[in-house]
């Protein structure tokens, strides 16, 4: 089977998976509508603590609100993408600790299918709906000459920027295979870079920032292409060529959390538990 | 490919020289470890034909598990080859995953909050499973293991003997030609090991799926494998049937008699030994081959008899003999040449 065709075969056993939890999620459904909404409202008031911070200040770190809306909102419904369809790939640890990972071996499906669509949590729809919202918000109060240009980078952004963070869920979630209790660290990255990146990159020591460009290319996600946008100066001087480089980080992140996904799965085949 | 159609019926299962090496990481203080190299799984060697029934036996640890999952395909061995229908596990395994049924026994792969059929039909699509086929075989399965009212259960509301049956349903719609069953019957009760074990029975005569099962109730063996293979300490110390095994461990059974009131230890010269005393109870130990019946009689006779029981040997004591007696005879050849 080549790489496409496990490709396909993957995504094959994602739906059939995902299908089958969110028919059990559905087996309560008071308690699935109660979370989602109880999901809304806690990254709701995420949002709200920002509204609080403009109240006392015109602008932070040189970012207006619409703008600084604009960069959560880019922020939040990337990560919302990947956490809503690989984020369950974080629990991969705990699979490896009881043993049911074998259960998972013995199927004729590509095993990061399925631990992707493993317990797949559609409550965690409310972060992407939440995000989407504000990224309303920011395009309708937002002074930006909008190009064709810079709309299309919207939804790539969005795209890439998932990408981006499904490929540190299942870079996290390799690492487990050799220590089972780093999904704490795995949401670090993960939770943390989100919310990391919902604030201006103007508001950061230049360490952190070239980190977050260079090491785990999180700026990619929102801070460089919105500076574009926004007619921003780029984050650590970097060429303007670099606000189109998502596709191409994205598609360079995937590719290293994949061997990471391979490598790890080869320890514990080799290694078991 | 080719190799499928070249394996001899006579090998469905083989394995040459297998073995697996774990590097343990012992926590021997804050930041320092100890590695060890733990050989789980010791050049074993063996064949399977297809259609055999085979138990495969040995205390906790003793490299049961970890040789089953070499042959799922869920850990690449370290050395050796092994084969199954042809097929390198570790290399295809989900080429091997439509040929083989797994069962863990206390691992359920049925859905927790769906009805049981859900989990089937899951099945259904992901192993491909043409749709007339499934149909037979649900029908089938469903009438043989008595699942025919549970279907529409959730399986979070099934007993574990229900859970079982419906796991064993569900490792078989694929119609796999090896069916692995991890300690099938462990907490189940006495009717729903009886009918487990009288399904696989029926499953290995009518169809000819060969069944490779580890246990650790010799009841299982007794009732179910005409072949035993007993690991311990990652190596094979027995393949052969089970009369053989009780003959090769001298293995003892237990007769517990209650009698009226304490009395000295009972005397029955050579037919068994008293190991225990506790007030009225007495256990004593006889051969496994031997008949409960004469010695029975003979203290009935002779001692104000109220209750008894016999208890049969059990695994662990079987090996633990069989691995004593190695010992033993190892000791005994290394001594014998500065003793001449």
């Amino acid at each position: 089977m080549g790489e496409g065709g496990r490709l396909v075969e993957g995504l094959r056993a994602y739906r059939l998976i995902a299908g089958m939890w969110i028919r059990s999620t559905l087996a309560y459904r008071v308690s699935f509508v109660l979370t989602v909404v109880g999901g809304l409202l806690v990254t709701g008031l995420d949002f709200v603590a920002i509204l609080l911070m403009f109240s006392q200040v015109d602008v932070l770190g040189g970012y207006t609100l619409p703008e600084v809306a604009f960069l959560y909102g880019l922020s939040a419904t990337s990560f919302g993408l990947a956490d809503l369809s690989i984020g369950s790939a974080g629990r991969l640890g705990s699979r490896v600790r009881d043993g049911t990972l074998d259960t998972l071996l013995v199927r004729p499906a590509p095993v990061l299918a399925q631990v992707a669509a493993d317990r797949f949590a559609l409550r965690r729809v409310a972060r992407l709906i939440q995000g989407t919202l504000v990224l309303g918000y920011a395009w309708v109060a937002l002074d930006v000459d909008w190009t064709p240009v810079k709309v299309a980078l919207v939804p790539v952004m969005l795209v890439c920027g998932g990408l981006i963070f499904a490929a540190v869920f299942v870079a996290g979630a390799a690492f487990q295979f050799v220590a089972q209790d780093a999904s704490e660290v795995q949401a670090a990255f993960t939770y943390g870079g989100q919310t990391l990146l919902q604030y201006p990159p103007t508001v950061f020591g230049t360490e952190l920032v070239r980190g977050v460009t260079f090491v785990l290319p999180l700026a990619f996600v929102n801070w460089v292409p919105a500076a574009y946008v926004l007619g921003r100066p780029y984050p650590l001087g970097l060429p303007e060529w670099a606000a189109f480089a998502p596709p191409l980080v994205a598609v360079a992140c995937c590719a290293v959390a994949g061997s990471a996904w391979r490598a790890g799965l080869r320890t514990y085949r080799s290694t078991g538990s | 490919m080719s190799e499928g159609a070249t394996v001899p019926e006579s090998a469905f299962i083989e394995v040459d020289r297998v073995e697996k090496v774990f590097d343990v990481r012992r926590r021997t203080g804050f930041l320092q470890r100890e590695l060890r190299r733990v050989r789980a799984v010791d050049a074993i060697s063996f064949t399977v034909a297809r259609g055999e029934m085979v138990g495969y036996i040995g205390p906790n640890g003793a490299g049961k598990s970890t040789t089953i999952k070499m042959l799922t395909g869920i850990l690449t061995p370290s050395g050796g080859r092994l084969r199954v229908a042809g097929i390198d596990p570790s290399r295809e395994r989900t080429r091997l995953a439509h040929r083989i049924g797994v069962v863990f026994g206390q691992r359920t792969t049925l859905w927790w909050d769906l009805p049981l059929i859900d989990s089937y039909r899951l099945m259904h699509r992901m192993y491909r499973i043409p749709d007339g086929r499934y149909r037979e075989n649900l029908d089938r399965l469903v009438e043989l293991l008595d699942l025919s009212a549970l279907l529409e259960v959730p399986v979070r509301q099934l007993s574990l003997g229900q859970r079982m049956r419906g796991d064993i349903a569900a490792a078989l719609l694929h119609d796999p030609e090896v069916l692995y069953l991890d300690e099938p019957t462990i907490g189940l009760d006495v009717v729903s090991k009886a009918r487990v074990r009288e399904f696989l029975r029926e499953l290995n005569t009518e169809r000819g799926t060969t069944v490779l099962l580890t246990t650790h109730d010799l009841q299982d063996i007794e009732q179910l494998c005409s072949r035993v293979m007993v690991i311990d300490h990652g190596r094979l110390v027995y393949d052969g049937a089970l009369a053989g095994l009780h003959e090769a461990g001298e293995s003892e059974r237990t007769l517990v008699v209650d009698l009226e009131r304490e009395l000295p230890p009972v005397e029955v010269g050579e037919a068994a030994r008293v190991v225990k005393v506790d007030g009225p109870r007495q256990w004593l130990a006889f051969p496994a081959s031997e008949s409960a019946a004469p010695l029975v009689a003979r203290i009935a006779a002779e001692y104000p008899l109220v209750d008894l029981s016999v208890r049969e040997p059990d695994i662990e004591a079987v090996i633990a003999r069989m691995y004593q007696d190695r010992e033993t005879a190892r000791e005994t050849v290394v001594q014998a040449p500065g003793n001449s």
